[in-house]
């Protein structure tokens, strides 16, 4: 399976609906638009398409399987859960479909330095692993909050020849490294490619990262009828920026018996400052290059989020999302922190399968869903990394819960 | 003829140099925000651009990132900026562009933000992460309530945008004199004498003011060669930030006013 390329685009000015755009310095306009031409040109060409394949199958492991969880399903009684193993690619997680696909389109744009910013360090570990493949210099942006919680990460990057920069503005997450990486990019633009790891950010970023990461649905639509002879009820994701969900929702936006279901970060409820519940909590804004749902005060500046996970710890979402979101032909809602966990821990004891924090909101709201299904009905979500990044914050999460008793 | 029409055609008179002068607003707070601008246009300052701070500066440098952090604990906001701009015009008749990031402005309503913009006194609005192609409707409103939108054009600026921004553009192009963010150097970029000759040739007689790193008097002098002004952002800041809780920080600010416009 491939992804799927050039299917569904933006309008010229890569606006889906009301959302989207390039709201960017006038430094990066050039830059921007070169690479838009550069990833046209690419995807339109079939050498590129099938040296993308060929990693995908053979460095990163595709296609994933997609596994029936028997047991969790039959203890929640219901529908039939099915779990995309985003989990089992190199590297552990989603990311790597799309840092490959966007090092090797700088590889062919001819810049030698990637920059890169991440949140719970996958993306980071996505693309220095993709440089240290194509032998590109890779320099990863981590807010300060990050790295303490997601430490293995950290070394993880340095191992692959990475140089990690410590981000210490705001709240020290995932916002604040992305506009660290901004500020790179827009001093170094000759030379310097800016490798951005989710559906957000000026167009062409989230046309391109969807596009990159679609071979998840592509693979999971196939299997799915190959499996089960028929489409799912429903496909569930988590979101942050939102890739996992573009990657896996754009193969069945056609199919319109089966609903697509966001999952956001509920943190410790929908309170200012507390959540990442962009659709709970937030309202139109320009962040980062896009306009989209953001979470904002009355003033216009963007809040502090909070989550267990931080790959969802940011306050905007993809463009694409909030469109369907407008649309309605996605539906968004949200798991708290203690769901989350406890979805972690169900996971691990009834299918052997640690999930990422991220991906455990995906599950805790499956198993919200599956008791309300027929027996026959199918659940697919998509389990988008593997939480071994995660057991060291988890383990102080549940020894304070203990301390707590 | 608006205000910042005005004060280029002066600078043009008497041979320059012209002098814009950058202080986020609420810097360290509202009150002393008012006073520095009323003291640095007094000392001479020709355009006072007046910073809306906001949460996430992507196109700004340290001292400038500190800024907005002091000026958003204070209280700051877009309608507050407007408040000071207010203050401001009651005392002086320079001209007053307000810089800012995009939220804001669109958090607040583009339509409610043109007419309070002029109501405050505002002469030209500057959106650092609003490029041309995102532009509209926010210029044709600020145009219908007179008020000057302002485009910036870099290195990586085609001639082609240079023209269309000299185009939808009122009072002046602002020039970024280098590739990189907000922030003081020890010298005007070497390529910007060049920049500012391949904008005037698409900027349809359009003033140029010409900014970034930019901090010393011979910086303004060698930046006035090619273009009608030049800004000043992080230099000043640092001296607010170095005396902000000082009673004649507004006294200080006016001094290296006139000391970069060789007045002193």
């Amino acid at each position: 399976m491939e992804p799927s390329f050039g299917r569904r685009d933006p309008d010229a000015r890569g606006y889906f609906g009301a959302y989207g755009g390039r709201f960017v310095p006038e430094t990066l306009v050039a830059p921007v638009e070169a690479l838009e031409r550069a990833y046209r040109a690419a995807r339109d060409e079939p050498a590129f398409r099938a040296a993308l394949a060929r990693l995908l199958r053979d460095f990163v492991g595709r296609a994933t399987p997609l596994y029936e969880a028997r047991r969790l399903s039959a203890s929640l009684g219901g529908a039939r859960i099915f779990l995309k193993r985003e989990d089992l690619a190199h590297t552990g997680a989603h990311k790597i479909n799309n840092a490959l696909g966007q090092a090797l389109l700088a590889q062919r744009m001819g810049k030698r330095r990637i920059v890169a910013e991440t949140g719970a360090g996958q993306h980071g570990v996505a693309t220095a692993t993709a440089c240290a493949l194509l032998g590109l210099s890779c320099e990863i942006y981590m807010g300060a909050e990050d790295m303490e919680r997601q430490s293995l990460n950290v070394f993880r990057m340095q191992l692959l020849g990475a140089t990690v920069r410590r981000v210490d503005a705001g709240a020290r997450t995932l916002k604040d490294a992305i506009n660290e990486a901004m500020r790179d990019w827009v001093t170094n633009v000759v030379d310097t490619y800016y490798l951005l790891g989710s559906v957000l950010g000026p167009h062409p970023y989230p046309l391109m990262v969807r596009e990159f990461q679609s071979v998840i649905g592509q693979e999971a639509r196939a299997q799915c009828l190959d499996q089960v002879g028929r489409l799912p009820d429903a496909v569930v994701a988590c979101i942050g920026g939102g890739s996992n969900a573009m990657g896996i929702f754009d193969a069945f936006l056609g199919d319109e018996s089966v609903r697509l279901v966001g999952v956001e970060a509920g943190g410790h409820g929908i309170e200012r400052g507390q959540h990442a519940a962009r659709f709970a909590g937030g309202s139109a804004g320009v962040l980062q290059g896009t306009r989209s749902y953001v979470l904002q005060d009355e003033a216009g500046n963007i809040e502090l989020t909070h989550s267990i996970s931080a790959g969802l710890d940011y306050a905007a979402v993809g463009p694409e999302h909030a469109w369907l979101h407008e649309t309605g032909r996605a539906e968004y809602t949200w798991v708290d922190d203690t769901a989350a966990l406890q979805a972690f821990q169900r996971l691990a004891r009834e299918e052997g399968i640690l999930p990422a924090l991220e991906s455990s909101h995906a599950i805790a709201h499956a198993c919200r869903l599956a008791p309300g299904l027929p027996p026959d009905g199918v659940l697919l979500v998509n389990l988008s990394g593997r939480g071994d990044k995660d057991v060291l914050s988890v383990q102080k999460v549940l020894d304070a819960v203990e301390e707590r008793r | 003829m608006s205000r910042l029409d005005g004060s280029f055609a002066r600078i043009r008179a008497q041979g320059g140099p012209g002098l814009v002068t950058y202080v986020t607003a609420g810097d360290p707070d509202a009150a002393t925000s008012v006073r520095i601008l009323v003291a640095i246009a007094r000392a001479g300052a020709d355009v006072l651009e007046v910073g809306v701070p906001f949460s996430d500066p992507l196109a700004d440098g340290p001292v400038i990132q500190r800024a907005s952090e002091r000026a958003l604990a204070s209280g700051m906001t877009l309608a507050g900026a407007l408040d000071v701009v207010r203050a401001v015009r009651r005392e002086v008749d320079t001209p007053i562009v307000l810089f800012t990031y995009a939220n804001p402005v669109v958090r607040m309503d583009a339509s409610v933000f043109a007419r309070s913009a002029r109501d405050a006194g505002v002469d030209g609005v500057l959106i650092l992460d609003h490029p041309i192609e995102e532009a509209e409707p926010l210029r044709s409103l600020l145009v219908e309530a007179g008020v000057d939108p302002i485009f910036l054009v870099s290195p990586t600026t085609s001639d082609e945008r240079i023209r269309r921004s000299a185009e939808l553009g009122r009072g002046f192009l602002y020039v970024i004199s280098r590739l990189g963010i907000t922030g003081v150097s020890d010298q005007v970029a070497s390529g910007a004498a060049g920049l500012v000759t391949r904008v005037r040739a698409g900027a349809a007689g359009l003033p140029i003011a010409l900014g970034f790193g930019i901090s010393r008097p011979e910086h303004v002098l060698e930046a006035c060669a090619t273009a009608d002004a030049a800004v000043v952002g992080s230099a000043l800041v640092s001296v607010i930030a170095a005396h902000g809780s000082a009673a004649d920080v507004d006294a200080r600010a006016a001094g290296f006013v006139r000391w970069l416009k060789g007045t002193a």
